[in-house]
């Protein structure tokens, strides 16, 4: 009973949760290289097939998760989030806002991320995204007022993967929460 | 007072294991994997287009809005398939995935190098029963070994702003996914009785 239940809870939380083997993290962002691979860890494994979700593959691009700022405040609805700076080199960039579950959210705007293209730069290239409840000027991505969300930013046709260490390879942008209700 | 620490002990050990093999199996035993959810909307070795990534969708998680998704569903078992996958204007991917969902390859339309993405998968056991001389008179097709008779290619085309999500389905539409029913025809006449070699080769 005692082995059934330690066993199957820990299988539970770590497919639930996920695990720290073969990540990747620079800054708030944290990407897994080896998904999209036949090297794949038996946990990712495990988490994609209990979740059904088709990772994205090598050759096509990798994705960056953020579910806190970068100063480690969990991703809030309510609060405005301010995403700033640079992406690492790829041919395009989605930035895709989901709910704890990998849904989008509901909102009257129909708009649920940005990509690279459509996103509104300052004079050196730079981007900022507000992401908020209430709208926002330049490029506002609406949270719909849910606690808690995550962000998902894809490279596609990119350099970044399984021999990418360090910011210098893959400069992220960042993360800051900049005010709450 | 030491018979409940040992039944502790040795429950977290087998719990372990248990954990263990619970991790291990659950990529075969989950049934709501991508595939399974994949299987009752797909038609098989054929292209279907998947709605636009929505909040009420839920189909799979981690479905990216921005791009126009469309799966091949293949079994590989009736013969090889033949993929051909226009580029968008954009950008074009095609990712396949075994029956249990792990990604064994990708491409995209810059790698393939050409404006229709083409090629050609089947079965490693397939693949050696080709005949070698077509292997080089196909050069320019690219082969890929699938390590599992079925499983799931998907197609992607970025739609860059929403406008352009309808030209983003509209390219992957006009894609084709089947199974080759002969080889090249032109091509046979050349190569008399490949067949039966590999299955002298196979019982030696």
């Amino acid at each position: 009973m005692l082995a059934a239940a330690v066993g199957l809870g820990l299988t539970w939380m770590t497919t639930t949760r996920g695990t720290e083997l073969g990540t990747l993290t620079i800054g708030a962002w944290t990407a897994r290289p080896r998904i999209g691979t036949t090297d794949i860890d038996p946990y990712s494994r495990a988490t994609v097939t209990r979740n059904g979700e088709l990772p994205i593959g090598t050759g096509d691009g990798i994705a960056f998760t953020a579910r806190a700022d970068d100063k480690k405040k969990p991703l809030d609805g309510r609060c405005d989030v301010v995403v700033s700076g640079v992406t690492p080199a790829a041919r395009f960039w989605t930035l895709t806002l989901y709910d704890n579950k990998g849904h989008l959210v509901a909102n009257s705007l129909q708009r649920y991320g940005f990509t690279s293209e459509e996103i509104v730069r300052s004079a050196d290239g730079g981007f900022e995204i507000h992401i908020a409840s209430r709208a926002r000027a330049g490029n506002w991505l609406p949270t719909g007022g849910i606690e808690r969300y995550l962000l998902m930013l894809r490279l596609y046709d990119t350099p970044v993967g399984v021999a990418t260490r360090t910011k210098r390879d893959a400069p992220m942008p960042q993360i800051a929460t900049v005010g709450c209700p | 007072m030491i018979r409940i620490l040992f039944t502790i002990i040795a429950g977290v050990l087998l719990g372990g294991v248990v954990h263990l093999v619970s991790v291990l199996a659950l990529p075969r035993i989950a049934s709501e994997d991508a595939y399974s959810r994949l299987t009752p909307i797909t038609k098989l070795n054929a292209v279907t287009q998947l709605p636009v990534a929505d909040p009420s969708d839920t189909l799979m998680p981690y479905l990216d809005p921005a791009l126009a998704v469309a799966v091949c569903r293949y079994d590989l078992s009736t013969g090889p398939i033949k993929l051909s996958v226009p580029v968008s204007q954009a950008y074009t991917s095609v990712s396949f995935y075994t029956r249990n969902d792990l990604a064994y390859y990708a491409i995209n339309d810059r790698s393939a190098g050409k404006k229709v993405i083409e090629l050609d998968l089947m079965t490693e056991a397939q693949h050696e029963a080709l005949p070698e001389d077509e292997d080089v008179t196909a050069a320019d097709r690219l082969i890929i070994d699938s390590p599992s008779a079925t499983g799931l290619i998907v197609l992607k085309a970025l739609a860059p702003e929403p406008g352009l999500m309808a030209q983003a389905q509209a390219s992957l539409a006009a894609s084709s996914c089947k199974v080759q029913v002969d080889q090249p025809t032109a091509k046979q006449a050349e190569v008399p009785m490949p067949a039966p070699a590999p299955l002298q080769r196979g019982k030696r």
